[in-house]
């Protein structure tokens, strides 16, 4: 239990998917104009998280590893299915939302789709796969579905939290005075590196 | 031969490397662009592999372009990608093993590089396979420089060297009685955001007409 927490509260804060290891830069960026947008697409990213990482987890141990059911060696086919797993999970979340929630699935429109080339996701994958290797006692060990999902959570809420304060600080920046070629994309970058370094402060942080 | 440079080939290469490309203007591929540039040589060998990757895979989808069923063309270039993908990962952990390390999951985070869906989307599927290549060697080349740049500035203000070469000399040092200490906040991830910050100023004050 205590190394779900201490999982879960990590990937927020310490190993944030956007300021430790700069994962959905794209996204983060194009789509961190207005609050409300981006807390939508953070909450799907989250979801697809949920549900992209256990399985993965699952194929990785129980498939493409040696000691699997096929009996034989198949890692190196891992970017190939985990790439088909999430764009068919993707596929999956659009029909369920559009079919359930049509008003989310209007707000959400194109980045919806988007999410199966969110490097967040895919990179969540590929942490896990290296995380299964590491030792058990190490604070970052995956090993389990459980972890899995606290990993995941943990991940989502992390990038729902950077790029929704990000949101924040660009609708204010819009009354600020920048330099005319420094506005727009230049700005936000300096502003998200400024956001990394305050992020910075919780990499002692140790549960 | 005359044919495969024409003036329009050349337009296709010049102009992701400046007016067009694919860091600093279209906003495409930043992630891997930052998180692996705290030094020059890991930054050098990812720009070649996503250079190698783009050019190739353009041409594979440019080849079948006119036989992909256009529901499922998103499937078929993730595909295609991540088979190229995972040729590279594994000739580099052949040859260049210590490099393949510190790329660490950045190798595997090409298939999700924009710059590679952005270009089969845009430029694969609608030309020829020659026109393509150029396209795709053009775009990542204008990605390598970016991360040459950056790379160039992270290693040395972060670590006195270049190319894992010693560049400013010990007896500088604070510790040794000179009057110079290693920038340790270039190392971080924080500048490299900062720096392509500067860059993207920097090429916006010179390219007037790209200012937002």
């Amino acid at each position: 239990m205590e190394h779900f927490f201490s999982l879960f509260v990590r990937s927020i804060f310490v190993d944030n998917m956007i300021f430790a290891f700069f994962l959905g830069m794209c996204s983060y960026l194009a789509v961190s104009k207005t609050v409300k947008t981006s807390l939508g697409l953070g909450i799907a990213v989250t979801f697809v998280l949920l549900i992209t990482v256990p399985v993965d987890y699952l194929l990785q141990t129980k498939v493409l590893a040696a000691e699997g059911i096929l009996g034989v060696d198949l890692t190196f086919l891992s970017f190939i299915l985990f790439i088909a797993v999430i764009a068919a999970m993707v596929q999956l979340v659009e029909m369920i939302v559009e079919k359930f929630s049509p008003s989310l699935y209007a707000a959400l429109g194109i980045f919806l789709p988007l999410i199966a080339v969110n490097c967040a996701i895919m990179g969540a994958s590929l942490f896990m796969q290296q995380r299964i290797n590491l030792e058990p006692g190490s604070t970052q060990f995956i090993g389990g579905v459980g972890d899995c999902v606290a990993y995941a959570l943990g991940s989502g809420i992390g990038w729902t939290l950077a790029i929704v304060s990000l949101a924040a600080i660009r609708e204010k920046m819009a009354y600020s005075d920048v330099p005319k070629p420094l506005q727009g994309l230049g700005i936000t970058f300096i502003t998200v590196g400024l956001m990394a370094m305050a992020f910075m402060c919780f990499s002692g942080l140790k549960l | 031969m005359g044919k495969l440079f024409s003036k329009e080939n050349g337009e296709v290469f010049k102009s992701p490397l400046n007016l067009n490309n694919p860091v600093a203007v279209q906003v495409l591929g930043i992630c891997s662009a930052l998180a692996v540039t705290a030094q020059l040589k890991p930054a050098i060998v990812m720009g070649l592999s996503v250079t190698v990757i783009t050019a190739f895979s353009n041409v594979i989808i440019s080849l079948i372009r006119k036989t992909i069923p256009n529901r499922i063309r998103i499937i078929v270039q993730l595909v295609v990608v991540a088979a190229l993908v995972t040729i590279v990962s594994n000739i580099l952990k052949a040859y260049v093993y210590d490099v393949s390390v510190q790329l660490s999951v950045y190798v595997g985070l090409i298939i999700t590089n924009c710059i590679l869906m952005g270009r089969l989307e845009a430029f694969a599927m609608m030309n020829g396979p020659w026109e393509s290549f150029l396209d795709g060697i053009a775009n990542g080349l204008g990605y390598a420089i970016v991360l040459v740049i950056v790379g160039f500035v992270r290693e040395l203000l972060g670590f006195g060297s270049i190319f894992g070469f010693q560049i400013i000399p010990d007896s500088w040092l604070l510790d040794n009685g000179g009057g110079y200490l290693h920038n340790g906040m270039m190392t971080m991830p924080a500048m490299a955001l900062i720096l392509v910050g500067c860059i993207i100023w920097a090429h916006r004050a010179y390219n007037k007409d790209k200012i937002q």
